[in-house]
């Protein structure tokens, strides 16, 4: 463990798990080339100037081979193939095709000549996790800067087997090109017959966005026949020989713990494995259904504790805030009491947030194996490293006796941050000393993973007469950090976020609690324009001094044709939008309230984004329409209820999400900014619906509601 | 006699209870994974197959129940290396983010157009209603289903 590392610091936000200890890995060089054949390998250290960068120290690699802070590495093949590295998992974002993208753009060569090797412990970098919109603005720029380490070298092994300078040699095309003599040599000629390892330092800079040739492009997802066919194993589809099928006795509500315990009925069966383990129970069989046999045939009783219900969580959050914590946040400029002294219109407002699930249609999964006291882990986490420590510490062994590989996953929304199905299969697997399968139930997932975090915001603002802000003040109880600052322009101002302790596991979600602090401010905002008779896109514009932030209000407003008269009773327009992880949004949604059922139909959305040079345009357009679709359930009825520590709707019977026929006509406006360095498009594009669908409600019936979610039973005057 | 049942053509014994569900037979015990178990209760879609021709949730189906007649999934619409028109549309559409209901979705979609060859909009929203896409992929699944009953309309499939 070394301590001499800075902790990474992803995001200011206390419910983004924050960085465990140091790791290093395994590979040898020898096992590298044994691996993937000859070839050329090259690895780049990171630089030291980055704060962000996500690397561990080497300290398995033969020491005087390898450098520690390696960062990134490839391989290019005797064939010319070329494979590349990273700890980054695929979960539905389209990074691995965005980032061979990358790799082929820098390196010169075909997108289909790279492969993406990801999230193996054993093989891959370190990384911190697939969290906080990241990927794209730091694994992109390492794996660019790798790519560029391995063009040169390619082209100094040129010059050696001509005995020429390699200033003047051009590499472009899958071959290096000496442009004085014409003759030219092939990556896989260049790289045939040898076993080079080259530990080359990062260089800066690397090929700039206008010059991009296969990044840029809107080339289809990597594999993407594997899943129109059947054939891509995720987690769960994995069947190693020998496979035991595992099940987890659940408590009956949070906290319960176990008073008294007969297992004889289980132990009795055929093939069934049973494990307790101080409140851990799980039983492996030979079938899923022979193992929850066994678990129904285990005698148990539970001591539970009275627990508080989803109808009084909001006041509960405001009554036990903690008045003292390291998460709590506090910021303040100028006087809030001179700002409000100056405003010609003042208004409090208090906004509530339902707990919410992820819900991934693949619920979690893993799948172990214990050979030799080493542990081998498949399942769909987005923090690969973390579950291997996790793995690692749970179970008494080295980290270097653990290896945890993520399948392409079906997807996570920031909801697999844990380690939960692996620790429970590695568990199960050790008893059985045979591989076993975990895999929750919905009702499994929808109970004991974790949740959107719960909150309570307070806002308080002065304008004067011209529309400017003249005071600002914010409270988030609970629900997080991420988007707490106002972008608009206001000089006095007092931020502050409250945690509040609690029981219920709470933890990550797509956009974080950006999707409450900018439902809140953007109500908030919609709601002083309105009452200052200002149109509401107006009134953002005159406090925004952000030039990228207008942009995308500007271009939204364009394409939706904002301000729009009503045509229709029940018809509604509203706007919001915001800005976060480097991402830049403004959401415009036209909407119907049916005039009997009082029920909320969103018609038209406009989502204009800009995060820097666009990667991968048709990947970032799935993106961004998918955030609105997705968007739309926590802004109109997604809400977990919950009562004495059971969750009292686990099932999509009951917790509606969005289908087919709540999706509206969607228009993506996708802003290049071929200046600026790409940022991450999983969360921020989300961050406008919400706001926007309330503000287009209350522009159709005069109701404000304040709350997400806003309509779960339609508009109640 | 353990049960028998017909699979993209293939007849396959079964060993698991008769009353377990057609989709935990095809994945745990004849290795066809490409069914997708995303519920369990029939709310989701993505272990749709299709039961005689008709798009059924194999969760909700006990095995024994669907031994009577010829089973297809999504590892049985290929043909000779050639993908199946909804195959190729939702490849063609990129019809998918994480893909985890693209099985179900395509088996769905196969089930409509064989029922409705030429669907409106409304009509394929109306059938899909119990598939879900937690990605937010809905209107490229729609396009790709278009796409496909006018492929299949072109060559007569």
């Amino acid at each position: 463990m070394s301590g001499s590392r800075e902790k990474i610091v992803v995001e200011p936000e206390r419910y983004e798990f924050s960085a465990g200890p140091m790791h290093h890995f395994e590979l040898l060089r020898r096992d590298f080339f044994k691996l993937l054949g000859a070839g050329i390998a090259v690895f780049t250290m990171a630089k030291e100037s980055g704060a962000m960068q996500e690397t561990a120290p080497a300290r398995g690699f033969h020491a005087e081979e390898l450098p520690k802070e390696i960062n990134a590495w490839l391989h290019i093949g005797e064939d010319g193939s070329v494979t590349a590295f990273t700890g980054k998992v695929e979960i539905g974002q389209n990074i691995r095709t965005s980032l061979a993208q990358t790799v082929a753009d820098e390196l010169r060569v075909p997108f289909e000549s790279v492969r993406m090797v990801t999230a193996d412990t054993a093989l891959t970098p370190f990384d911190f996790g697939t969290v906080g919109s990241r990927s794209t603005p730091t694994m992109t720029p390492q794996l660019r800067r790798v790519a560029a380490a391995a063009r040169d070298l390619l082209v100094e092994v040129a010059a050696k087997e001509w005995n020429v300078p390699a200033e003047g040699l051009k590499a472009a095309d899958a071959k290096v090109t000496d442009p004085v003599s014409g003759r030219s040599l092939r990556y896989a000629e260049l790289a045939l017959g040898k076993t080079l390892a080259q530990n080359l330092p990062a260089e800066d800079p690397v090929t700039p966005a206008t010059e991009w040739t296969v990044a840029g492009k809107s080339i289809p997802k990597a594999d993407a026949r594997s899943f129109v066919t059947g054939k891509h194993h995720y987690t769960p589809d994995l069947r190693p020989a020998g496979l035991l099928y595992g099940k987890v006795l659940r408590p009956p509500s949070f906290d319960a713990t176990i008073t008294s315990y007969d297992e004889a009925a289980a132990k009795a069966m055929a093939g069934v494995v049973v494990v307790r383990d101080g409140d851990f129970v799980g039983a492996a069989a030979p079938s899923e259904r022979e193992a929850q046999k066994a678990l129904d045939a285990i005698q148990v009783k539970w001591k539970e504790t009275p627990q508080i219900s989803n109808r009084e969580i909001f006041s509960y959050l405001k009554k036990n805030a903690a008045a003292t914590s390291e998460d709590r946040f506090r910021k303040q400029n100028g006087s809030m009491e001179g700002g409000l002294a100056q405003a010609a219109h003042r208004l409090d407002t208090t906004h509530t947030i339902s707990f919410i699930a992820h819900a991934p249609l693949e619920p979690r999964a893993a799948v172990a194996q214990w050979a030799g006291g080493k542990l081998m882990v498949w399942t769909g986490t987005q923090r690969p490293f973390a579950v291997r420590d996790e793995l690692a510490m749970v179970f008494h062994v080295p980290e270097s006796n653990v290896r945890v590989i993520v399948p392409d996953t079906g997807s996570a929304y920031g909801g697999k941050h844990t380690s939960d199905a692996a620790l429970e299969a590695a568990r199960l697997a050790r008893a059985a000393g045979r591989p076993v399968r975990v895999f929750w139930t919905r009702e499994e997932e929808f109970s004991w993973a974790y949740f959107r975090p719960a909150g309570v915001i307070e806002i308080k603002s002065g304008i004067a007469s011209d529309g400017k802000l003249t005071a600002w003040e914010f409270h988030n109880y609970n629900s997080g950090m991420s988007a707490i600052e106002t972008p608009y322009v206001v000089a006095n101002r007092r931020i502050e976020f409250h945690p509040v302790p609690f029981n219920m596991r709470q933890g990550s979600y797509r956009g974080l609690a950006a999707t409450a602090n900018v439902f809140a401010r953007e109500t908030h905002m919609d709601t002083v324009a309105r009452a200052a008779q200002i149109d509401p896109l107006e009134f953002r514009l005159k406090n925004i001094s952000d030039p990228r932030l207008r942009a995308v209000f500007e271009a939204g407003a364009k394409t939706f044709g904002w301000p729009r008269k009503k045509t229709q009773e029940g018809q509604g327009f509203g706007v919001g939008g915001g800005t976060e992880k480097g991402g830049f949004v403004a959401t415009f949604a036209e909407i119907a309230v049916d005039r009997a059922s009082r029920a909320v139909r969103v018609v038209r959305v406009v989502n204009a984004y800009e995060c820097g040079a666009i990667v991968n345009p048709d990947g970032l357009l799935n993106q961004v329409v998918g955030a609105i679709i997705q968007g739309m359930g926590g802004a109109l009825f997604e809400a977990i209820e919950f009562e004495n520590g059971r969750i009292t709707n686990p099932h999509f019977a009951q917790y509606r999400v969005p289908r087919f026929r709540d999706v509206p006509e969607i228009e993506a406006v996708l802003l290049d900014r071929k200046d600026i360095a790409s940022a991450g498009a999983g969360e921020t594009p989300m961050l406008g619906i919400a706001p926007a669908i309330g503000n287009a409600i209350f522009d159709a019936t005069g109701v404000r509601l304040n709350g997400l979610p806003l309509a779960p039973n339609g508009v109640k005057t | 006699m353990p049960i028998e049942l017909e699979v993209n053509g293939k007849r396959y014994p079964v060993h698991y209870d008769p009353d377990t569900p057609l989709l935990f037979v095809l994945r745990d015990e004849l290795g066809l994974t490409g069914s997708k178990y995303g519920c369990g209760e029939g709310q989701c879609g993505a272990c749709t197959v299709l039961i005689g021709g008709a798009p059924r949730r194999s969760c909700q189906i006990p095995v024994s129940a669907a031994a009577a007649k010829p089973i297809t999934t999504i590892e049985g619409l290929e043909k000779d290396g050639r993908l199946h028109p909804v195959q190729q549309a939702f490849l063609d559409a990129g019809a998918f983010q994480c893909a985890y209901c693209t099985p179900g979705m395509i088996m769905s979609g196969v089930g409509l157009l064989q029922s409705n060859p030429n669907p409106s909009s409304a009509e394929i929203v109306q059938f899909l209603q119990g598939n879900v896409c937690r990605c937010g992929t809905h209107p490229r699944i729609i396009d790709a289903i278009h796409q496909a009953a006018k492929a299949m309309q072109e060559h007569g499939r």
